[in-house]
């Protein structure tokens, strides 16, 4: 490279400038949803959307904790029940099968981890109408369990997880524990639990993700407002808006509010995304 | 999952757990994976070929029996099923190859010494994995509304007079909210798949006066393209689930029917209280997708010569 110094700056300037115009298309709705978030309800189509006018985001977020009896800080509440306890359990259990899978030999072991992988290509809106007609029989339909009992499984967690105890958990350290006699769940937890922690971080964010980015499954399983995650009370929302336009200012400034903790994490946690990807990648 | 325990217990090698402690490992989660996973499946093949009948006239007493394949002949005779899937074929067709193109794109660039600040680029372009598909919808419906839209004031401005949610529009303002959301997530994958390799790969070529897109196209691209072909299966899959994108969209668009893409036929068929044609429906999709996903795996298996 270092002959063609010219030739090296055009394609410098070429690949900075594709670049800036694809950022610009990626951030620029998250921007005009900021801008939109703080301006009254009657400057929304009044005033320039890229453009600050009143700044009022404390009103508009007043407006949004009110409006109908404060339904919306109950959504929000519902979104971080399912994802929270969801993603715990999840990992968890993840944790234990992947590690299962790694470390202990025993017939069928391959056979499992296939089926594992076969369950990561099926995405969940297959399954939840079918999920549906099981729960309506069963009477869980319109309950937190319907949304929690199958948010719980990820079999891309248990493949995570097999990658992460294969990685961090040398068999010496195990073998030594079960030389002082101690049992494998007390070895798990004591031991191989401690140094997956790191690689399970991950495993839980993109289980949590999952959840809280879920639409389908709550859609059809509930009825109930007051069941409803973020995703499905704003769309909800969103269809009504259409026709009373007063919902339209809470709308947009519950997306914002939805958003605004995932990026946050998202940015603080960035080491633990890229493991996870880069794990998906190498299969 | 059926060994019994105690001859399990022996067949290990080593000092390993007893069977029962590997079972006590894996149930936690195979329990609800098989609740909540494979019996939803099973039932919905059951379901699927049930149908409804009548005891003489109309006023008879409805039962379920046996139907056979009936379900799913209705599901290939049902002209919005065909419309339905036309409509995302189309949209795939189009939609995940220029998404990955950027993808891949973009990922070369950064894995280049062409560019500073990578980290945001990164960042900015992973941001909308952040964002739920119905909350993307959500947003971008605003700027596809003639109303609100900055963007339509802007090409109003300049003389264009665009209609997003127009009959010919509607499916590509669908398609770019899709590519908004996952063009970042398939980029970072194919970049980790970049980072992992050796350097030292390419300094031979690199000596040999190779330029940065010779290196990229000839030796990058062919050693990631396991992660290529992993995210347009994940593309794929994707594509045949379409529901958020297009059910946001036509709160706002007459050009959207409740039948717009093949999960939300299904969605519609069971809200009618039609159990049974709506299992046949979603087997359906889940088969077409299989098919789909697992040849092109093969197809671009035997290519690559892997």
């Amino acid at each position: 490279m270092s002959g063609r110094p010219k030739e090296s700056r055009i394609s410098r300037t070429a690949a900075t400038a594709l670049m800036v115009l694809l950022a610009l298309y990626f951030l620029l709705p998250l921007y005009f949803l900021i801008v939109a978030a703080t301006k009254p309800q009657a400057d929304l189509v009044s005033t320039f959307g890229l453009w600050f006018s009143h700044f009022d985001l404390v009103g508009n977020l007043r407006t949004l904790l009110a409006q109908r009896d404060g339904i919306f800080g109950r959504w929000a509440l519902n979104s971080v029940i399912y994802a929270v306890v969801g993603a715990a359990i999840g990992t968890l259990i993840s944790a234990l099968c992947g590690y299962a899978l790694a470390k202990f030999r025993f017939r069928g072991r391959n056979f499992l981890f296939s089926v594992i992988l076969g369950g990561v290509l099926v995405p969940g809106t297959a399954l939840a109408l079918p999920l549906f007609l099981l729960f309506s029989a069963t009477g869980i339909v319109d309950t937190y369990l319907a949304v929690l009992l199958p948010s719980v499984v990820s079999p891309f967690g248990v493949y995570l997880a097999r990658i992460f105890a294969n990685a961090a958990v040398p068999d010496e350290l195990i073998e030594s524990a079960r030389l002082d006699g101690a049992g494998e769940f007390r070895t798990f937890f004591s031991v191989s639990f401690r140094l997956m922690t790191p690689s399970l971080v991950t495993v839980f964010l993109f289980q949590f993700v999952g959840i809280w980015n879920n639409f389908f499954l709550p859609l059809v399983m509930l009825q109930r407002e007051s069941l409803f995650p973020i995703t499905l009370g704003l769309y909800e929302w969103n269809g009504q808006a259409s026709r009373a336009s007063l919902l339209q200012g809470s709308v947009i400034t519950g997306s914002l509010v939805s958003i605004v903790p995932l990026i946050i994490v998202f940015i603080l946690l960035q080491r633990f995304w890229r493991t996870g990807l880069a794990a998906g990648s190498i299969k | 999952m059926t060994t019994h325990p105690a001859r399990e217990g022996r067949r290990l090698r080593g000092g390993g757990p007893r069977g029962g402690t590997v079972v006590a490992f894996l149930t936690p989660f195979f329990l609800p994976f098989a609740l909540f996973y494979l019996v939803p499946v099973g039932y919905a093949l059951w379901q699927s070929f049930r149908v409804i009948r009548r005891t003489g006239g109309q006023f008879g007493h409805a039962y379920t029996t046996f139907g056979g394949f009936d379900q799913y002949a209705q599901v290939f005779r049902n002209s919005e099923f065909g419309a339905s899937l036309g409509r995302v074929a189309l949209f795939g067709i189009v939609q995940v190859p220029v998404m990955l193109f950027v993808a891949l794109i973009m990922a070369l660039l950064l894995d280049t010494p062409l560019l500073r600040i990578k980290s945001f680029f990164r960042i900015a372009a992973f941001m909308p994995y952040a964002v739920p598909g119905v909350i993307a919808a959500i947003m971008w419906s605003f700027l596809y509304s003639p109303q609100l839209s900055p963007i339509v004031d802007l090409l109003n401005g300049i003389g264009l007079r665009p209609d997003f949610l127009g009959p010919g529009a509607v499916l590509w303002s669908a398609a770019n909210i899709s590519t908004w959301l996952w063009t970042g997530y398939n980029m970072l994958i194919m970049f980790s798949a970049l980072q992992s390799i050796p350097q030292e790969l390419y300094e031979a070529a690199k000596i040999d006066g190779a330029s940065n897109w010779a290196v990229a196209w000839r030796i990058k691209v062919p050693i990631i393209a396991p992660s290529i072909i992993l995210t347009t299966v994940f593309s794929i899959i994707g594509t045949l689930q379409l529901y958020a994108e297009p059910a946001v969209l036509r709160q706002i668009s007459s050009n959207i029917s409740s039948t717009f893409t093949p999960n939300m036929l299904a969605y519609a068929v069971a809200s009618g209280n039609n159990y049974q044609q709506a299992a046949a429906i979603s087997v359906t999709i889940a088969v077409i997708t299989f098919v789909l996903s697992f040849g092109f795996m093969k197809l671009t298996a035997k290519r690559a010569g892997l």
